[in-house]
C-alpha cells in the first residue's frame, strides 16, 4: 500500500507532462482533443478535504495553462469541477453508499457509477474550457461538437487506463 | 458577528471557489496587459527547458522532412541571387547612391520547440528571446509563408500566437489584382483559411497566389500566404469569401524566423499607438 499523498503527487506530475507533451499534440480534424489530465480530479479520495481538492485542481489547472498558454482557461474550468464534485457525489449515491470505498475509481466503485461519474465530470470541463477558448457564440454548434466528441476522446482514454492499471497493486 | 463567522466556516468550500475563480478569470481578460501573469506562460524557463527536450526527441524522428523543406528554400533562394542570372540591361551611366536606401527587415532564425495545430487557438513556442533581439508583436514567417505573432518574451524564449488562432487576422492580397482583404482561419483545418472582405467586382482566379500586403509593422509585403481554392458568396452579401490553401504547413513546421521591422515603433507611433495586424 503506497502512501496515498505520494501516488496522487505522482499522478499529478505524471498526467500533467502527458498531457502537456504528448496529448496536447494528438488529435483529429480539430475536433477531438482528448484532456486526459483531469483524472487527476477524479481520483482523488473521497476524504479528501474540499479546500484540497480546489486548491489542487487550481494547481494543476494553472500549470497546464502555464505550458498551453492558455491564459487561465484550464485553470477555470479545473477549478469549477473541483466544485461541483461533492454535489456529483450526492446526486449520484451507489446503493450502499460510501461507507467502504477510499477512492472514486473504476475498480471499487463498479463500471455504471464510474462511467456516469466520468461523463458529467469531462462533458462539463470540455464544455466550460472549449466555449471559454471560442470565446464567441456564432460558433456555437460547432464548438459543441467539439465538445461532445473530445469528450468521447477523453472519456475512452479515461475507461482505458483505469482497464489498464487496475491490476497493478498500487490501486 | 459569531453567526458570520459560522456561516464562512460552513461555507468556505464556496468562497474559496469564488476566490479562485475570480483569479483565474483576472488572467485570462488582462492576459495581454498584464504584466506579472506573464510568468504563467509556455515562455517561461521550467516549460521551455521541458518543450527544449521533448522537441530534440521529436526533431530526430523528422530530422528527413525538415532537412528537405531546408533544401528546397536553398534553391528557392539560390535561384533569386542576381549572379544567376543573365542581364540584358546596359549601364547607361545613372549611378545609385546607396545611402539612400537601408535594410528595414531583419529575421532572426529560430526553432519551435513547441506548437499545436489541432485546437481551435493554437500557439507556439520558439528558442529565441529578448536577448537575442526578439519583441512583443514581431512578425512570425517561415519559409513557405505565415507563421504567427510574438505574444510574450522571456530572455531566452518567446511564445508565439499561431495564425491558426481565432483572434489572428492578417490583411492579404491577390497577387493579380492587388485587392486586399482580411484573412483569418475558420477553426477546422490547418491547411485552409479564408479570405474576407474582397468586393464582388473582383475577378477571383482559382490557384492565384495571395501575398501579405505590408500595411501592418508585423509582416513584410509580398510574403507568400497561399492559394485561392475556391470562392463563394453568402447571400445579400456583398463581399466574396475567398478559401485559402495555406502554403505553411504548420504539422511540420521546424525552422522559423522572427521578422524584425526597424522602422515599426515609429509607424505605430505615426497611426495612433494601434498595432494593426
Amino acid at each position: 500500500m503506497i502512501n496515498p499523498i505520494i501516488s496522487n503527487t505522482f499522478r499529478f506530475l505524471f498526467l500533467a507532462l502527458l498531457q502537456v507533451v504528448v496529448l496536447n499534440n494528438v488529435g483529429l480534424f480539430n475536433l477531438f482533443n482528448p484532456y486526459l489530465y483531469i483524472l487527476f480530479i477524479l481520483l482523488l479520495p473521497f476524504e479528501t478535504a474540499p479546500f484540497f481538492v480546489l486548491l489542487f485542481s487550481f494547481l494543476l489547472g494553472l500549470s497546464i495553462d502555464t505550458f498551453s498558454s492558455t491564459d487561465g482557461m484550464h485553470t477555470i474550468a479545473c477549478t469549477f469541477i473541483a466544485f461541483i464534485r461533492p454535489m456529483i457525489f450526492l446526486i449520484i449515491t451507489p446503493r450502499g453508499g460510501y461507507e467502504h470505498q477510499i477512492t472514486p475509481n473504476l475498480k471499487s466503485m463498479g463500471a455504471p457509477w464510474f462511467i456516469t461519474y466520468a461523463i458529467i465530470m469531462v462533458f462539463t470541463h470540455h464544455l466550460i474550457l472549449f466555449n471559454i477558448e471560442v470565446f464567441r457564440l456564432s460558433e456555437f454548434f460547432i464548438t459543441l461538437a467539439r465538445t461532445a466528441l473530445s469528450s468521447l476522446f477523453t472519456l475512452v482514454l479515461i475507461i482505458l487506463s483505469q482497464y489498464l492499471l487496475s491490476n497493478s497493486k498500487k490501486r | 458577528m459569531r453567526n458570520l463567522g459560522i456561516f464562512f466556516i460552513r461555507y468556505y468550500s464556496f468562497f474559496l471557489f469564488l476566490f479562485l475563480e475570480v483569479i483565474a478569470f483576472s488572467m485570462l481578460f488582462n492576459s495581454n496587459n498584464y504584466q506579472s501573469a506573464s510568468f504563467f506562460n509556455s515562455s517561461n524557463k521550467i516549460s521551455g527547458k521541458i518543450f527544449s527536450i521533448s522537441s530534440n526527441v521529436e526533431s530526430f524522428i523528422n530530422l528527413s522532412i525538415v532537412n528537405d523543406s531546408l533544401s528546397i528554400e536553398n534553391a528557392r533562394l539560390k535561384n533569386q541571387v542576381l549572379s544567376e542570372r543573365y542581364s540584358n540591361k546596359i549601364n547607361t551611366g545613372v549611378y545609385t547612391d546607396t545611402s539612400m536606401s537601408f535594410q528595414q527587415y531583419t529575421y532572426i532564425q529560430a526553432k519551435v520547440i513547441n506548437n499545436t495545430i489541432l485546437k481551435r487557438n493554437n500557439y507556439l513556442t520558439l528558442n529565441r528571446g529578448r536577448i537575442h533581439g526578439i519583441r512583443k508583436n514581431m512578425g512570425v514567417i517561415c519559409g513557405d509563408g505565415i507563421v504567427g505573432i510574438v505574444k510574450d518574451v522571456s530572455d531566452h524564449y518567446c511564445s508565439v500566437i499561431s495564425f491558426l488562432h481565432k483572434d489572428a487576422r492578417i490583411s492579404a492580397q491577390l497577387n493579380s489584382s492587388k485587392d486586399f482583404g482580411s484573412l483569418v482561419w475558420d477553426g477546422l483545418n490547418p491547411k485552409i483559411a479564408s479570405l474576407r472582405d474582397i468586393p464582388t467586382h473582383v475577378k477571383v482566379k482559382i490557384g492565384d497566389s495571395i501575398t501579405t500586403t505590408g500595411f501592418s509593422s508585423i509582416f513584410p509585403e509580398n510574403v507568400m500566404v497561399g492559394k485561392v481554392n475556391s470562392v463563394s458568396q453568402k447571400n445579400g452579401d456583398n463581399f466574396f469569401e475567398v478559401s485559402i490553401n495555406l502554403s505553411t504547413n504548420f504539422s511540420t513546421l521546424r525552422y522559423v524566423y522572427v521578422v524584425s521591422d526597424i522602422l515599426a515603433d515609429e509607424k505605430v507611433k505615426i497611426e495612433g499607438g494601434r498595432i494593426n495586424d
